[in-house]
């Protein structure tokens, strides 16, 4: 959840900072400083949505405890 | 027994006990069972058919306000529950059922409850396209309810695999069918929700006849998916029968295949809006780099370097020197001509000049003051007078007064 919320927020800033420089009224070095940090941002969502390393789990309940198990996949 | 003996009705007399006797009988209603056959509606929205089992027949009328109460098509063949009154209609000598009520036998009743809870669903506003949630902008982790054996599970992971293999996936293990599979559906979701660490749930099972599909239309299944505070995808069946499951979820799809892929699909168009984004970024900078590249190279060609200024200077300098040079050879040459004018004069003046006219210059010897008054000589003194050419000394012999004749008065 928490990862979502970042994703959404620095997507945010992303569309922000795109808005900014194409507003053309920063300085450049204003520019440069807000590209640098727009690179940053989309570097970052870029690499959180083509991560490969997540887990496939199943989820039981024990005792009133959540559990979370490695899901067999079966093989094709 | 004697004609007359007899008790003679007319076809009216007999047919009004007949209809007494039936009526006191069955006049609170009857339900009967059997198959539909020869079923006729006509433009008056009343229906005609028969109801038959294997060995006899009733003829059946449903009236129009009955007949619009009717939730199901009714076909030849369909085995239904009536209820109704037996009635002898008289002109035609029948003994009918007047149905009120018609169900369908067996999973035509399941349909039927289908149709029940469906209205009652829809009155309550569980389809209401109001209630329905957004997905979020990218599940980055799924809850999946379904079968931890069957297709769907093995359809979704693969497409996920291939397509977003950055997303976790939980799977809530459950039946998806046959008695008590909607309770544990129910159960799934309410837990997954519970779970939270999930953004989007999916809904699923893989295709089936409508009675192994059965347990998506059912309440409790319907209802916890309306519930859920979760956005939930419905992917049930491959089929394009709709569930009740369906309707309640904030967006259906017809196969597991396809909810996996509003996931893909997802990932891909935000991967493509953050390198637009990027390259929007991108040229917006380079814009203003050549922005003020532009202005540097129009500022540095109006911009005058000192050596400029320098060189400008020296021109200047050089312009005067030239001129200062012709003003000096003039001012020598006007003074050159002044000169020359007063060595004119000057030489005008010489008295040498004079006594080459004729004139000479007297003066007293020794001393050589010039004699300017005849009175101020006596006689016998030296006087040296220069002529034009040469000198000579002489000795005052007499003197001349003024006021004389000139050259005549001699002393």
């Amino acid at each position: 959840m928490k990862e979502k919320q970042s994703f959404e927020d620095d997507l945010k800033k992303l569309q922000k900072i795109v808005e900014e420089l194409s507003s053309g009224k920063l300085t450049l070095g204003e520019s440069l400083k807000k590209y640098e940090e727009g690179i940053k941002l989309a570097q970052g969502c870029s690499s959180l949505l083509e991560d490969a390393q997540r887990k496939v789990e199943s989820l039981l309940k024990k005792e009133g405890k959540f559990a979370l198990e490695k899901f067999k996949e079966e093989e094709e | 027994m004697l004609l007359k003996d007899k008790q003679i009705y007319t076809v009216s007399q007999v047919t009004k006990e007949i209809k007494v006797i039936l009526e006191s009988t069955f006049g609170m209603g009857v339900w009967v069972e059997g198959e539909v056959s020869d079923f006729k509606t006509y433009p008056s929205g009343h229906a005609y058919f028969s109801l038959k089992d294997s060995e006899s027949l009733l003829t059946a009328v449903m009236f129009a306000r009955a007949n619009a109460q009717v939730k199901f098509k009714i076909e030849n063949g369909l085995k239904v529950v009536c209820f109704g009154k037996i009635n002898f209609y008289g002109p035609q000598g029948k003994t009918q059922l007047v149905v009120e009520k018609i169900e369908p036998k067996g999973i035509g009743a399941r349909q039927l409850a289908f149709e029940q809870l469906k209205e009652k669903l829809l009155k309550e506003g569980v389809f209401d396209p109001a209630h329905k949630k957004a997905l979020p902008l990218m599940p980055f982790n799924i809850g999946i309810v379904t079968s931890g054996a069957g297709a769907a599970i093995r359809d979704i992971l693969g497409i996920l695999k291939k397509g977003a293999p950055g997303v976790g996936v939980v799977i809530r293990p459950v039946r998806v069918q046959g008695e008590g599979a909607a309770l544990e559906i129910a159960k799934g979701i309410e837990e997954l929700n519970e779970f939270k660490e999930i953004d989007l749930i999916i809904v699923s099972r893989g295709g089936g006849s409508t009675e192994d599909l059965w347990a998506f239309n059912e309440e409790p299944c319907v209802r916890a998916v309306y519930n859920s505070g979760i956005p939930v995808v419905s992917a049930v069946g491959h089929q394009i029968n709709t569930s009740l499951c369906d309707l309640a979820a904030d967006i259906f799809v017809e196969t597991p295949t396809a909810a996996a892929k509003i996931i893909v699909d997802k990932k891909n168009l935000l991967l493509t809006e953050i390198s637009e984004l990027r390259h929007e970024m991108g040229f917006s900078v380079l814009d203003k780099i050549n922005f003020f590249k532009n202005e540097v190279t129009r500022l540095k060609a109006s911009l005058k370097s000192p050596m400029d200024k320098l060189q400008e200077k020296e021109q200047l300098l050089d312009e005067l020197y030239v001129a200062l040079g012709s003003n000096i050879r003039q001012a020598i040459s006007i003074t050159g001509e002044r000169l020359k004018s007063f060595i004119e004069r000057l030489d005008a003046l010489s008295p040498l000049k004079v006594l080459s006219r004729g004139y000479s210059l007297s003066m007293r010897e020794p001393g050589g003051v010039i004699i300017r008054e005849a009175f101020k000589l006596c006689p016998g003194e030296l006087v040296k007078t220069i002529l034009d050419r040469g000198a000579f000394i002489s000795r005052v012999e007499g003197i001349i007064k003024e006021n004389e004749d000139e050259g005549k008065t001699v002393v």
